[in-house]
């Protein structure tokens, strides 16, 4: 195997052996800062790796270290979770070059949960009630050791462009519309069907993105409890993509999610409504300054309905795993969780949080001053689903995102017989 | 020259018999020896660096590869059971392999063909007296250094299928918009055009080295002879090229074989599409290994990936020596005689 002299990337994905070495070693010095780890007299550096924005700051980081002496923190960012999920993996195969603290995305959390004993158990009795049940439970594995603390939780609602709305007839105030619609999914698609009759335009972003919405209410989708796959023939599943594809026909903006079109789509007004977990406020004011019309309504179809969210885990590879407990501790606690979401958006897991005044009188001047905090916090208290996600669940759900994809904003294929090549890729995962 | 020339340097070159017995023959002293070790060996420890790190990052990661592609391998469990040619079977018999393999070919084939035609003519522009030489020279050299990301960001941009600016100018025009991400081949048009974009000035320029390297008096003569700008580029530029377009050809197919960046870097996901319509086979290879945590297929797609490259070099080699072998007949002869006289040279 020649190492060609272009395309180095690809001669190190091609060498799977030899990528895995150069990132181990590559990236170890990153790991560690410090290379003592601790020193004599009790100097320790602990390094914390998130991805994205999860709304420490520097000032927070700070803080710790001035209650702690001797402590110092490291803080490395990730671009994205992606990053983040392929460098956790490598490293923890590898046995080594992870950060004392690392955060993990619910996308990839039951895969992680899979090598639960790689990871230190955080159980203990001052953080027993901390966070929402379904988060807590999530983060426990068969033998009951608990090895991930919850950071925030993405509480659906829906967005809607007001503008627009007033444009094709239908109320604009965010009580009327979460009143408008109130109701189940089908509720929703018709009300959409309404708008596209009125205006011409689309009603929602992409077939995927409604479809995650709406599978995330179902607690058995893919996998049985004892991990058996059901996704081809699950009835549930095969329903709502039928329906989902049905509406997308006449009603989505045939947009994939997070590609240039769908943000370039979210600035121009392309569509009226997109599902909006807590998360996602950030998205939409960060990608579409200049929009005056965004606004977000207290409902959500079919219910409550959680996207997303993330965990800390210390790792049991690294050498200070006491000290790292006690700093994921310290930064999942409820006030340093306030003033994350302060920072970033980022909606507490932590059930003591939703009744602090931060949160309950927190505002968005881009939503049209919507009283964001006390809207999540009710949409948080509507989700009475967990969705079961084991081993299979992420790359079953990416086979789902590429049927869609298929039909919506492709149209290569026709719903049944992309339905057809998602059965064969999910015998193709085996 | 011919060869039945006399040898006339034979005598000449004899030391006369007469001055011979005169020398006490000498023992051969060990800075001697070690002067001849110095002279055989040298070049061999000279050169094996690179041999050694070759063996470190090129064959151990080889041999390794080949071992994990004959077991169950998890990214994070690790080494499992022995299967023997089962991953190899599982790969051959998916669809998936097949498309990721037609799609690396097509996206090949149109970027290479196109890449080394187009650089041999920027090379020859180049090569002519042109005021401003090293600035046209740097310039072609300047996509080069963009960021390979950056690039496929500013492609993409263009490539956009509903907001892209060439469908938005199509649309001016009354056409009807290209599916650039649903459609087969125009997502291996947009990627060809991404590597060339990249890759042409770079090949334009080792290109334009080796045409520097042609003696200029093979231009004059035929410029005597009458012959123009067209005809001394196929009579004279292009035959005297022929090394450096077997080197720029083979290190192309290895790296148009090898594509990655380019098409990862085309949507969102960096999967090669929803169905697979540009997903290469090192994007194939990236989705086994990374995407569903299995090394051991991904370990064999990498060494099925290995074999049809090299399967393709040697179709490669055999294409371009054969058109390297109508050289002309003298000059081989006169090569076997220069060696010839070397010999009597050193006797």
């Amino acid at each position: 195997m020649k190492i060609s002299r272009r395309r180095s990337t690809a001669a190190a994905a091609l060498a799977g052996a030899t990528a895995l070495t150069l990132i181990a070693t590559g990236c170890a010095s990153t790991g560690d800062a410090d290379p003592a780890g601790s020193g004599s007299d009790g100097e320790i550096t602990l390094t914390l790796a998130t991805f994205n924005d999860f709304g420490y700051t520097d000032e927070l980081l700070k803080q710790y270290e001035d209650e702690n002496p001797g402590v110092t923190i490291v803080h490395n960012k990730a671009a994205t979770s992606n990053d983040a999920r392929d460098n956790f993996f490598t490293k923890l195969g590898a046995g080594s070059g992870l950060a004392d603290v690392e955060a993990v995305e619910i996308d990839w959390f039951a895969e992680m949960m899979q090598y639960s004993d790689l990871l230190t158990d955080l159980s203990s009795d001052d953080v027993a009630d901390r966070w929402v049940d379904w988060k807590t439970d999530a983060a426990t594995d068969a033998d009951g050791r608990l090895v991930a603390y919850g950071t925030d939780i993405g509480p659906e609602a829906v967005c809607y462009r007001s503008d627009l709305f007033e444009a094709a007839g239908l109320p604009t105030d965010r009580a009327e519309v979460a009143e408008l619609l109130d109701g189940d999914w089908d509720r929703y698609f018709e009300v959409g069907q309404q708008y596209v009759d009125a205006t011409g335009a689309a009603w929602f972003d992409s077939a995927g993105a409604t479809y995650q919405g709406m599978i995330n209410q179902v607690e058995f989708a893919y996998e049985q409890e004892d991990g058996t796959v059901i996704a081809t023939e699950n009835d549930e599943v095969k329903g709502i993509y039928e329906q989902v594809l049905e509406a997308s026909a006449t009603q989505s903006a045939h947009l994939g999610q997070w590609s240039d079109d769908w943000f370039a789509g979210l600035a121009n007004g392309a569509f009226a409504t997109m599902l909006c977990p807590g998360w996602m406020l950030g998205v939409i004011s960060g990608n579409a300054p200049d929009v005056t019309g965004w606004d977000v309504a207290n409902v959500f179809p079919g219910g409550g309905g959680n996207w997303g969210g993330s965990y800390l885990t210390v790792p049991a590879q690294g050498e200070n795993t006491e000290a790292a407990a006690k700093f994921a501790a310290w930064l999942t606690a409820p006030e340093q969780q306030l003033a994350a979401f302060e920072a970033a958006g980022t909606f507490p897991s932590q059930v003591d949080a939703y009744e602090s005044d931060t949160l309950l009188a927190a505002t968005n001047p881009y939503f049209n001053d919507a009283p964001v905090g006390e809207i999540l916090i009710e949409r948080s208290q509507a989700i009475d689903v967990a969705p079961f996600k084991s081993v299979k669940y992420f790359p079953i759900n990416d086979a789902m995102q590429k049927a869609l994809t298929r039909v919506d904003s492709d149209k290569t294929h026709t719903i049944e017989s992309s339905w057809e090549q998602f059965v064969a890729d999910v015998s193709a995962l085996g | 020259m011919t060869t039945t020339a006399p040898r006339p340097t034979r005598t000449v070159l004899s030391p006369p018999p007469a001055a011979r017995p005169a020398r006490s023959p000498r023992r051969i002293a060990f800075s001697h020896t070690l002067s001849r070790w110095d002279f055989k060996l040298s070049p061999y420890l000279y050169i094996s660096p690179f041999f050694m790190l070759f063996a470190i990052v090129g064959l151990f990661p080889l041999v390794y590869t080949a071992w994990v592609s004959v077991h169950e391998w998890n990214l994070i469990g690790g080494q499992g059971d022995f299967v023997g040619f089962e991953n190899f079977a599982f790969v051959l018999a998916q669809p998936q392999f097949w498309i990721a393999l037609r799609n690396t070919f097509s996206i090949f084939l149109i970027s290479a063909v196109p890449q080394v035609i187009a650089a041999l003519l920027i090379a020859a522009v180049l090569d002519r007296n042109l005021r401003g030489k090293t600035f046209w020279r740097m310039g072609v050299l300047l996509p080069y250094v963009v960021a390979p990301v950056a690039v496929a960001l500013i492609f993409s941009n263009m490539f956009g299928d509903q907001y892209g600016l060439i469908n938005n100018m199509l649309g001016r025009l009354g056409l009807d918009p290209i599916g650039w991400h649903s459609e087969i081949l125009p997502s291996h048009l947009a990627i060809a055009t991404m590597v060339n974009f990249r890759w042409t000035g770079y090949t334009a320029l080792i290109l334009l080295a080796a045409m520097q390297a042609i003696p200029r008096d093979y231009y004059e003569a035929a410029m005597i002879d009458g012959a123009g700008i067209v005809r001394q580029f196929f009579s004279i530029t292009i035959p005297q090229l022929r090394p450096t377009l077997i080197f720029v050809i083979v290190t192309s197919t290895i790296g148009g074989l090898q594509i990655f960046d380019e098409p990862r870097m085309y949507d969102q996901f960096g999967q090669g599409g929803a169905s697979g319509q540009w997903m290469t086979i090192t994007i194939y290879l990236y989705n086994l290994g990374w995407g569903q945590l299995n090394f051991g297929r991904a370990a064999a797609v990498a060494w099925l990936l290995f074999l049809i490259i090299v399967i393709v070099g040697l179709i490669n080699l055999a294409i371009t020596r054969s058109i390297a072998s109508n050289d002309s007949p003298e000059k081989v002869l006169a090569r076997s005689q220069r060696r010839a006289a070397r010999k009597e040279l050193a006797r």
